[in-house]
């Protein structure tokens, strides 16, 4: 019995001396001492010199997490010849001294900890892992800038990477933004060109206008079937030259790319610079899928690359890792009353803005009213619009990039044109990042707008203005503020889709939708499921370079598998009693990977013979997460490591 | 019936016949396996053959043979589920589907004082001799348990049918009412209900013999590794947790055939349990009636992206 101060992280709470002479009176305890830092060094010396010199056949350490630590101590003891899972760990931090503030009652559940881990390792027994293979293939799914980073790095190490997008073209939300802070310069000239890399990668496989349908398999051996959508194209013999919709009279259809504020062709391509510059059919806009006549485009297509009658197409793939970069949309304000958004015109969303100032934007550049066309007088920027927020308003995150595409906006406006008045309500500016407050304060000191702590309450139209009504906390009074136009910093939101996406990754998600990374600090472009990696805004909010620092994180962390020839496997894997298998085939219908077939066996049960339907684990496959284990109702399924049985004597030892 | 299963048995159609027996008592029926044609006098289907002969197929199917077997409709529900779970073989069974109008419990005639039954009449009002002097009372006042939330006149699985024509409505009652009551009590007085009902429990095991979901080879209770095994009176608490352990085993599996609560020599309302966990379950994945088909298809062991989630699982309604 090993148990650690961890300073005063766990001594501070627990009374160290108490749990060591307890532990002597437990059953099997030989041995029991206590170090400061168990981790450390001279910790883990203390270890290995602990299982030498008392021949231990097994050890508990009291520490922190089995997360944090488990592996340094099974090293430790491996390293004194021991049996690595002869190993067990009291978690007296994270689920005791942390959460206790009274030494008495952290020390009572310390001590009751140890005594579970102690019944536990009793029925402990030696296991060795098995190896499995890698296959030697990334799957990004996502297209942003997050996706191609992560896609390119992979790429450049000398392994094949698959792109699964859902939009007909790379390049996410960044394609859709004008300038990029703090430096200014034009998102679409420093993001065409990874696209443009992307595609003619000769590692990279785009699925563009595809979506992941269903994961199964394990690190290292993922099977996938990707959706292709149908485009009603065939991208092979298409040649990109517009023709099909330069005629096509279906041109109702809201631009998504444009966000809505232009309208595009039933057959389209989102942008100019998209890649694939192949177009799609939108069935739900297309003459000739709703009446059955026009097929204007096919009569033009010189190659003859349209087809009505494609269909989706199921692609089958494997891959030995699965980087998630599915990141965001920003959060839609029509909940909030008090903007109008939806009901007034002029007032728009950020990303709507981001288009009305892009050169290739609906108005090619030109800052105009969406009411009337006319230019605004003044405009007036709303921050925190769903963010910062009670859990029923909205997020209660902080959405972390509008402040600077606020002051970014507001300095865009008032460098082209410095007629037009500028005011940003903000609940706090928070810039940290390098050059950023530099950046902000230019906006204020150099360009002049007008920042308003205080927050919005209403929105109405007054002779066609718009009176904003919001409060000055500073002069502590209500103000109104007349404007032309509103532009709202909505909310980073994750994207409808991660949460299913989640489910078949078997990646836990937070409560906001976003993917949890396995260790806040230590790991966080990792998922907790071994073999998915995190890439992007869809782990969290995170500005251009963060994202794509972690991109380049991500894809390290994949090519830490891919280069890898085998992965040692986990032992605690589950395994059936033939003498209690009922064949009832739950535990078949349950199993996450796959694992578990049934087969017609003979089984001899001291002497009686019968054939049976019986369950058995492909222990290549098996994962050890016990599903089936809790399942079988007879009890037949059993996992290593966490065997039934050890758990009761845990559960008993707990009830003592 | 005779006739049916005497020709079954007579041209080897069938190796054995499953049905009830007459007893010594009008009211005592039991089920039997019949082998022989000549004893198939003593076969009878009357008011009181409450009893689900599905579980008997597991036995009768090891047989290298095929068996006759009766089967009222809620019945069926329970044959679907163990072939669900390859407890039973199809092929193996001919499975004629019989008609019912709700069976009778011999229990809530003697709470009525009707005592030392020595012949009934059976029609919409029923004629009950006694040594004591006759009686007639309505059919549906003595019904039981499980015919108050009959599952309808259709089997789910058969080869053929007899007499569904026969078949009458029986009154349905809110099968999930006392549940209701009770998820509307607080946790103590909760406790207290099952504290007092689960203690009266004697351990005979009547419960988990006849349930047609408790259908293990060896049973945990008997699995001396299990940890759970022959405990009993170990502490006051054991039975209590043999029960709940049981009603979490056979969640998502149980087809609410009521045969647990029917057969208790001290009537603990078992069946309350399981129906808990159905309306439970029904609640967060959808209306579930287990047995419905011969799929192995619980919401317990079907992942569905539609599926609750746990959060919203632990903030349901009903809880205190």
């Amino acid at each position: 019995m090993l148990v650690c101060w961890c300073g005063s992280n766990i001594a501070g709470t627990v009374d160290i001396n108490t749990v060591v002479e307890a532990s002597k009176r437990e059953p099997g305890v030989v041995y029991a001492t206590d170090y400061q830092y168990m981790c450390a060094e001279g910790g883990q010396a203390m270890v290995r010199r602990a299982i030498e010199e008392h021949s231990l056949t097994g050890i508990v350490v009291s520490a922190c997490s089995p997360r944090m630590h488990e592996t340094t101590f099974r090293k430790a003891a491996a390293a004194a010849g021991l049996n690595p899972y002869m190993v067990e760990i009291a978690n007296i931090r994270e689920h005791c001294s942390w959460v206790h503030k009274d030494k008495e009652v952290g020390t009572e559940k310390a001590v009751v900890l140890m005594r579970a881990a102690i019944a536990k390792l009793n029925l402990n027994t030696p296991l060795f892992p098995g190896e499995s293979g890698v296959i030697k293939r990334a799957l990004v799914i996502g297209g942003g800038i997050a996706g191609i980073q992560t896609a390119l790095d992979i790429a450049d190490a000398g392994y094949e990477v698959d792109i699964v997008e859902k939009s007909p073209t790379i390049g996410g939300t960044m394609a859709q933004l004008d300038k990029t802070f703090p430096t200014l310069d034009c998102a679409a000239c420093i993001l065409t060109p990874k696209m443009v890399d992307a595609a003619q990668h000769d590692k990279i496989t785009l699925y563009t206008y595809s979506e992941v349908d269903e994961v199964s398999g394990f690190v290292g051996n993922f099977s996938v079937k990707i959706r292709q959508k149908a485009r009603c194209i065939n991208s092979k013999l298409c040649n990109g030259c517009g023709d099909c919709i330069e005629k096509c009279p279906a041109k109702k259809a809201k631009s998504e790319f444009d966000e809505g504020l232009a309208n595009r062709k039933a057959i389209y391509v989102p942008f100019a610079q998209a890649v694939p510059n192949v177009p799609v059919i939108d069935q739900t806009q297309c003459l000739k899928f709703k009446t059955g006549k026009c097929g204007l485009c096919e009569k033009v297509c010189l190659p003859k690359a349209i087809n009505f009658e494609q269909q989706d197409e199921i692609i089958e793939k494997e891959y030995g890792v699965i980087i998630a970069a599915t990141g965001f949309r920003p959060l839609s304000p029509e909940r909030y009353g008090e903007y109008g958004y939806g009901q007034l015109p002029d007032v728009i969303t950020s990303l709507e803005f981001e288009r009305l100032m892009n050169a290739a934007g609906p108005t090619g550049g030109a800052l105009l009213r969406r009411s009337n066309g006319e230019k605004p007088k003044s405009i007036v920027f709303i921050q925190c619009v769903g963010s910062r927020a009670e859990p029923d308003k909205g997020k209660s995150y902080c959405s972390k990039i509008c402040c600077m595409y606020t002051a970014k906006h507001a300095m865009l406006v008032r460098d082209k044109y410095p007629n037009i008045d500028v005011s940003v309500f903000y609940i706090d500016v928070r810039t940290p990042g390098k050059n950023f407050d530099e950046f902000y304060r230019r906006a204020v000191e150099q360009y002049g707008v007008n920042y308003i702590k205080g927050m919005v309450g209403k929105i109405a139209e007054e002779d066609g203005r718009l009176r904003v009504q919001g409060s000055d906390l500073i002069e502590d009074t209500q103000i109104f503020v007349d404007a032309d136009l509103v532009v709202l910093a909505t909310a980073v939101e994750a994207q409808a889709s991660a949460r299913p996406l989640g489910t078949m990754l078997t990646a836990s998600m937070d409560q906001n939708n976003f993917f949890s990374e396995s260790h806040a600090k230590l790991r966080p472009v990792e998922s907790p499921t071994a073999g998915i990696f995190l890439s992007g805004v869809c782990q969290g909010p995170k500005d251009i370079p963060e994202t794509v620092a972690q991109a380049g994180a991500a894809a390290v962390k994949a090519l830490g598998i891919l280069s890898k020839d085998k992965l040692i496997g986990n032992p605690c894997i589950a395994g059936p009693d033939e003498l209690l298998c009922n064949g009832c085939a739950s535990c078949e219908k349950v199993c996450p990977y796959g694992a578990i077939t049934y087969a017609d066996k003979e089984i001899n049960d001291h002497g009686h013979r019968t054939t049976r339907h019986v369950a058995e684990i492909n222990e290549a496959i098996c994962q050890g997460c016990g599903a089936c284990t809790v399942t079988c109702p007879s009890g037949a399924m059993d996992l290593k490591g966490f065997t039934n049985r050890q758990i009761m004597a845990e559960v008993d030892a707990i009830c003592r | 019936m005779r006739q049916k299963a005497h020709e079954l048995l007579s041209s080897g159609a069938v190796g054995a016949v499953l049905a009830w027996e007459k007893g010594e008592l009008p009211y005592d029926t039991s089920p039997a396996v019949f082998r022989d044609a000549e004893a198939l006098d003593k076969m009878v289907y009357n008011g009181f053959c409450g009893s689900n002969l599905s579980k008997y197929l597991i036995e009768q199917g090891k047989q290298d043979e095929k068996v006759l077997v009766f089967l009222k409709p809620c019945d069926t529900y329970s044959l679907n589920q163990l072939l669900s779970e390859n407890r039973v073989a199809r092929e193996k069974l001919h499975i004629i589907g019989i008609g019912c109008k709700g069976k009778l419990d011999v229990e809530k005639l003697r709470t009525q004082g009707i005592k030392g039954i020595t012949g009934i009449e059976e029609n919409e009002t029923l004629k009950i001799q006694t040594l004591y002097g006759d009686h007639e009372l309505p059919r549906e006042d003595v019904l039981l348990e499980k015919c108050l939330s009959c599952k309808g006149k259709d089997h789910k699985v058969y080869d053929e049918l007899i007499g569904e024509d026969l078949s009458a409505d029986t009154e349905q009652g809110d099968k999930y009412a006392k549940v209701a009551e009770l998820e509307g009590q607080t946790p103590a007085e909760r406790f207290a209900f099952w504290r007092g009902e689960l203690s009266k429990c004697i351990r005979c095991n009547a419960c988990r013999n006849t349930c047609p979901s408790c259908t293990c080879l060896k049973c945990v209770f008997d699995n001396a590794h299990s940890g759970v095994a022959a405990k009993v009176n170990a502490t006051e608490f054991e039975e209590n947790m043999f029960h709940i352990i049981r009603a979490f085993h056979v969640a998502g599996r149980c087809s609410d055939c009521g045969e647990c609560s029917r057969v208790c020599p001290q009537g603990i309302p078992i069946h309350l349990l399981n129906r808990k966990f159905i309306k439970d379950i029904s609640g967060f994945y959808g209306e579930f009636q287990a047995g419905e088909t011969a799929e192995l298809n619980s919401p317990l062991l079907c992942y569905d992206l539609e599926d609750a989630e746990p959060n919203i699982i632990s903030k349901r309604e009903g809880d205190n």
